[in-house]
């Protein structure tokens, strides 16, 4: 932990569990729990710890389960369907199981004056993904649409799981994908 | 400079001076660079001295709206008892913005210190920095940087022996490009769906946690730790003519040109010089159609507009459009025009928080029909239903995101008409199927 | 305390309102229905609608009447033609994706949505081209569906379990034309004041499953009553067809309930409609083994001569559910006795509104605890039965009895005036059919001492009479003078013998009541 942030950055603790929904274990036990509670005295209220606790919950569990979704519920005294109307509003919470890589393709304007549309393209075919939102047969990737990731400059940005990766092309993707098993 | 390219002579590089250059990351590598001179000083100086200062300066806000920083930071009640807080609102999703972006990654230090002077400025113990959460490297380049600062007591009880507490904590959005919008970032920080609150109450009297709060922007105040380093006359004569529009501006350029990057330039800079010098032009063979000159959701320019457009906030108005956040996209005669704005439209249905009944209903009503009229299957009468629904969508709702979507489409009718008219006549191919 | 005033000139028509208010409120006072969707006065305002955005002068664009709070010397313009527009397209906005189902929506006839497309919507669509948005009917709680097409994402709803029953049940879940009113799988809407929302929706998305094709709103007689259902007193409208109650609804009374009731009240109401019902007085004749049917004049003359005859104890036993009137003239009716007078009181769980200060589903289920305890009965329920073994002359005032007190009852004379018959009341000497709190006008009090007016909501059955009316002709028979005519009459009377009554009249109660002060102990009758 460190003294000013909140300590629930992109990729902090993230990867060994994430795939396994195991309710038995609960989210908020052990290191994660001291992360949430070491942000509880950043902030005047605990529901201001929703979108941290939301990451965390994510972290562990790969998605944000109705199991999931309720532990967040009660570890900050709200209810369940308060936190699912939060859920539902943010975009980088999956409200349902993904693919061990998560890849966000920017194709908003900017980007798609630059050719993301054959970088979609040549993701979807090469992940095997086939259509958006759809996982691949070997469980590996996700493909989905992303509204601009604020890196217009570079196109075309696309983001698997944490890692952000500037000026994609279709001639580079079977590279990138080789580093994500 | 015009990062990720060498930086042009005609660029003035203060808060781009040190894109690229790694060392500048560490807290000792930014004093090095005469970091943290600016926060001494203002800790020495009265808060009501600093805001002087600031207002002295000219300095705008950047995130869009182009507020004066001095006279925002002096709306903060005094002496009233309650916690303020500062927010800094690193929430940048403007398309064709990216900006903020590379502030946070190479001078984490530089917005870390004007967050330290915009607290004592405005009687805040508190900044809270609400990152986008798909800005994944930025934010272990800040949170590396924000601990640093703590060690340094650049930041915590008792910032560099002055006895003030300045707390800097980072916030992680979770996409919702409506948290930008400052009410609705502080609805996302207290834990709520990202919506967009009436005004008033104004955040200085009722923000987050319905304290006073002010909310500015990365660039604003990266910027401040220069200004009030090399002092509030200085920044004011960065200015072409127009006294208004005062100091540097990152103009992040994308699209067609043949070297999109940051370009960091004094306020005035013709916006032909922009793009035709700087931005080395159009790729070979193409000449230039059109340029969003601030951000996704200001109108259009022609390239007549742009050549005789000065690149200020005024000067941008004057020629049909806004500066904004200064997200420049330009578009070469290669471009479906009408392809692209139906794809903004899409991109403000996809955002659109829900709230209010125009902008929920009519993002979604517009994209349609643009995709309508992409698909072949237009009516002659779509042009005039597309203008009345913008109407429709403008200046009513509680925010600006419904305006923002008919901004493009107005424009693009306006001054376009002929490529959506090549569409009903068919004499463009349709290049969607409809669903 | 004096309030600072605000004049501002709205369409045309001065007023002067306290500082604070919303323009849309003070429209109202000007004679001005801001049309209008998320705003309600019970709830907080979120301005999400934009359809009540008016013209104010001098600013820069339309602002919305339910937040903008009035200026002095505004001036406001709510039926301007940029106004105009903007509601027009607001309702445009709100039918593209609407189902127009209208035919088979429960809400159709007091639907808003329905009735300002008709005030000032466009005749035709624009939006002929594109399929509209669906999404399933949802099963929201024990009354409640949800028919998700039909919203128009006011919020009320959500609005009102949040901030009102404190108990966030629904939400908004998605966002763009994609939300909806969503509710956690794991959760219920089935908070003790959940049915609310059904009226708080403007349309016909939030729908009662219990009214659910019952009848068409412009069918149904309204009649203005209060809830019998605790000593809260909330006031509710009694919804008729062809006098059958087909539904009860709270009615605004910012005192008492504001615009709410609670489930347990609302669903409390088939009894009203009950087929066994006793039609005709019945009287046993001596040495007749049954009670047979006869007239008023017969009936009556028979109470009046057995209650001037009973020289020992008399014992009432009356339902917590008469009215003031009922209970003050029958106990009149035996006045000169020695008098044991008392009402049951069932007792429930309370459930509170949190929301609103000093509402809630009270542990007393009775509606008329504090009228009933003002003109002389206690609620020693049990001490009352008791004494009915040695009592000369027993009257049961629509009082059920459960079997087991049957049978503890003495062996004395009885008189039962009731709504419904049930078989052991063969043994009674008298047997007077009584109207039920739906079939006639009376009053309660509630528990903060407010007297409230109910009116009648259908007709009585056969000959069946109010027992103020019974016990006041049974008094004229013996001599009494000054027969009250109506109930009106009858209310107006009882401040002859209860001072803290004294001058009142249904005109003073209007339809809001009023608080009384206490009585003294001792100074009644």
């Amino acid at each position: 932990m460190t003294a000013g942030t909140a300590g629930v950055g992109a990729g902090e603790g993230g990867g060994v569990e994430a795939h396994h929904d195991a309710p038995h274990v609960p989210i908020f036990a052990g290191k994660v729990k001291e992360r949430l509670d070491a942000l509880f005295p950043k902030y005047p209220t605990k529901q201001a710890c929703l979108l941290p606790a939301l990451w965390m919950a994510q972290e562990a569990r790969g998605w944000i389960s109705p199991g999931a979704l309720t532990e967040v519920a009660a570890v900050l005294g709200l209810t369940p369907a308060y936190v699912r109307g939060v859920v539902t509003f943010y975009t980088m919470y999956h409200t349902h199981p993904v693919g061990r890589h998560f890849i966000q393709v920017c194709t908003t304007s900017p980007c798609h004056l630059c050719g993301s549309d054959d970088v979609l393209t040549a993701l979807l075919r090469e992940t095997g993904c086939g259509e958006l939102g759809a996982t691949s047969a070997d469980g590996r990737f996700t493909v989905i649409e992303v509204e601009c990731l604020g890196a217009c400059g570079f196109p075309t940005p696309i983001l698997i799981g944490d890692d952000f990766i500037e000026s994609v092309t279709p001639e580079r993707i079977s590279g990138i994908l080789q580093g994500y098993k | 400079m015009g990062f990720p390219h060498p930086s042009h002579p005609k660029e003035t590089p203060v808060l781009s001076k040190y894109f690229g250059d790694a060392a500048a990351r560490s807290f000792r590598g930014w004093v090095e660079r005469g970091g943290y001179e600016g926060l001494k000083k203002a800790l020495g100086m009265t808060p009501e001295a600093v805001v002087e200062e600031m207002k002295a300066s000219g300095l705008r806000g950047r995130g869009g709206a182009g507020f004066p920083t001095g006279l925002k930071w002096s709306f903060m009640p005094k002496d009233d008892g309650k916690p303020h807080y500062l927010v800094c609102n690193a929430d940048e999703s403007e398309p064709g913005t990216f900006k903020d972006r590379e502030i946070m990654r190479w001078t984490p230090h530089a917005l870390i210190e004007g967050c330290a002077v915009g607290c004592h400025a405005i009687g805040a113990e508190c900044c809270y920095i609400y990152i986008r959460g798909e800005f994944t490297e930025p934010w272990h380049v800040m949170s590396a940087a924000v601990e640093e600062a703590y060690a340094h007591n650049a930041l915590g009880e008792n910032v560099f022996g002055s006895g003030k507490r300045i707390e800097v904590v980072l916030h992680r959005g979770a996409g919702a490009y409506i948290c930008g919008e400052e009410t609705a970032l502080m609805n996302s920080l207290e834990g709520k769906r990202g919506n967009p609150r009436i005004k008033p109450p104004f955040p200085a009297q009722a923000g987050l946690f319905a304290l006073p709060t002010t909310i500015n922007n990365v660039e604003t105040l990266a910027a401040v730790p220069h200004i009030l380093t090399r002092g509030a006359a200085w920044y004011k004569g960065l200015c072409l003519g127009n006294p208004k529009s005062t100091g540097t501006k990152l103009i992040s350029v994308c699209g067609h040109v043949m070297r999109p990057g940051n370009y960091e330039i004094t306020l005035g800079t013709p916006m032909k010089e922009l793009i035709f010098d700087m931005c080395g032009g159009m790729r070979p063979g193409r000449t230039l159609k059109a340029v969003i000159p601030g951000g996704s959701s200001v109108p259009l320019m022609t390239p007549e507009e742009v050549d005789q457009c000065a690149t200020d906030y005024e000067g941008i108005v004057a020629c049909g459009s806004m500066l904004g956040s200064g997200g420049m996209i330009v578009m070469d005669d290669s471009t479906d025009i009408v392809y692209e704005i139906y794809r903004l439209a899409k991109f403000y249905a996809h955002e659109s928080c829900a709230q209010c009944t125009q902008c929920r209903e009519g993002t979604a009503w517009t994209t349609k029909i643009l995709a309508r009229i992409l698909s072949g299957q237009g009516k002659s009468s779509d042009l005039d239903l597309l203008l009345d629904l913008s109407e429709n969508m403008t200046g009513k709702t509680i925010c600006v995101l419904s305006d923002s979507c008919a901004a493009p489409i107005v424009s693009g009718i306006q001054k376009f008409r002929a490529d959506f008219e090549a569409y009903l006549s068919r004499a463009t191919a349709p290049v969607l199927a409809l669903a | 305390m004096t309030q600072e005033l605000v004049n501002v000139t709205i369409d045309g028509v001065p007023v002067s309102v306290p500082k604070g208010t919303p323009i849309i409120e003070a429209a109202k006072q000007a004679g001005v229905l801001v049309p209008h969707y998320c705003y309600h006065p019970s709830l907080p305002a979120p301005a999400v609608c934009r359809m009540c955005l008016v013209e104010v002068e001098k600013a820069p664009k339309l602002m919305p009447a339910c937040v903008t709070t009035v200026a002095e010397g505004q001036v406001v313009h709510c039926n301007s033609a940029t106004a105009k527009k903007a509601r027009e397209s607001v309702l445009e906005f709100l039918l593209i994706n609407h189902p127009l189902d209208c035919p088979i929506c429960d809400q159709a006839g007091e639907c808003e949505l329905q009735d300002y497309v008709f005030q000032e919507g466009r005749a035709s669509t624009r939006y002929a081209d594109y399929a509209k948005r669906y999404n399933p009917v949802e099963d929201f709680g024990p009354d409640v569906l949800y028919v998700a097409n039909r919203c128009i994402l006011c919020t009320r709803c959500v609005r009102f379990m949040e901030d009102v029953a404190d108990a966030a049940v629904l939400n908004v879940s998605e966002r763009g034309d994609r939300a909806f009113i969503g509710i956690d799988p794991a959760q219920r809407l089935d908070h003790p004041w959940a049915g609310n929302v059904v009226d708080l929706c403007p349309v016909g998305s939030l729908i009662s499953k219990d009214f659910l094709h019952k009848a068409r709103a412009w069918d149904l007689d309204k009649s203005a009553s209060v809830c019998p259902g605790c000593t809260q007193g909330c006031n509710i409208m009694i919804d008729t067809r062809d006098e059958v109650v087909v539904r009860l609804r709270p009615r605004a009374n910012l005192e008492v309930n504001r615009h709410f009731m609670c489930d347990v009240g609302r669903m409390d109401y088939r009894w009203m409609n009950r087929g066994d019902r006793i039609e005709a007085p019945l009287v046993r004749e001596a040495g007749s083994p049954r009670l047979l049917a006869v007239d008023w004049d017969r009936a009556l003359a028979r109470l009046a001569e057995l209650v001037k005859g009973t020289t020992g104890k008399v014992v009432l036993l009356a339902s917590g559910r008469s009215s003031l009137e009922a209970l003050a003239w029958v106990r009149r009716l035996v006045a000169a006795q020695s008098i044991t007078a008392a009402i049951k009181v069932p007792i429930g769980e309370a459930a509170v509104l949190p929301g609103v200060p000093n509402l809630a589903l009270r542990r007393e289920r009775v509606p008329n605890l504090d009228g009933a305890k003002l003109v002389g009965y206690t609620t020693e329920w049990q001490g009352a039965l008791d004494a009915t073994r040695s009592s000369a002359l027993t009257i049961l005032l629509d009082a059920a009895l459960e079997e087991k007190e049957v049978k503890q009852l003495g062996g004395g004379p009885l008189v039962v005036l009731s709504t419904v018959h049930e078989d052991w009341y063969d043994s009674a000497k008298l047997v007077l059919p009584l109207t039920s709190m739906a079939e006639e006008h009376g009053t309660y009090i509630n528990r903060d001492q407010r007297v409230q007016r109910f009116t009648q909501a259908k007709a009585a059955p056969g000959m069946a009479r109010a027992a103020w009316w019974i016990a006041a002709e049974a008094l004229a028979l013996n001599g009494t003078r000054g027969t009250p005519s109506s109930a009106a009459e009858a209310f107006a009377a009882l401040g002859a013998w209860i001072p803290s009554l004294g001058g009142l009249t249904y005109a003073d109660l209007g339809l809001t009541g009023r608080i009384i002060e206490p009585t003294p102990a001792g100074s009644r009758e």
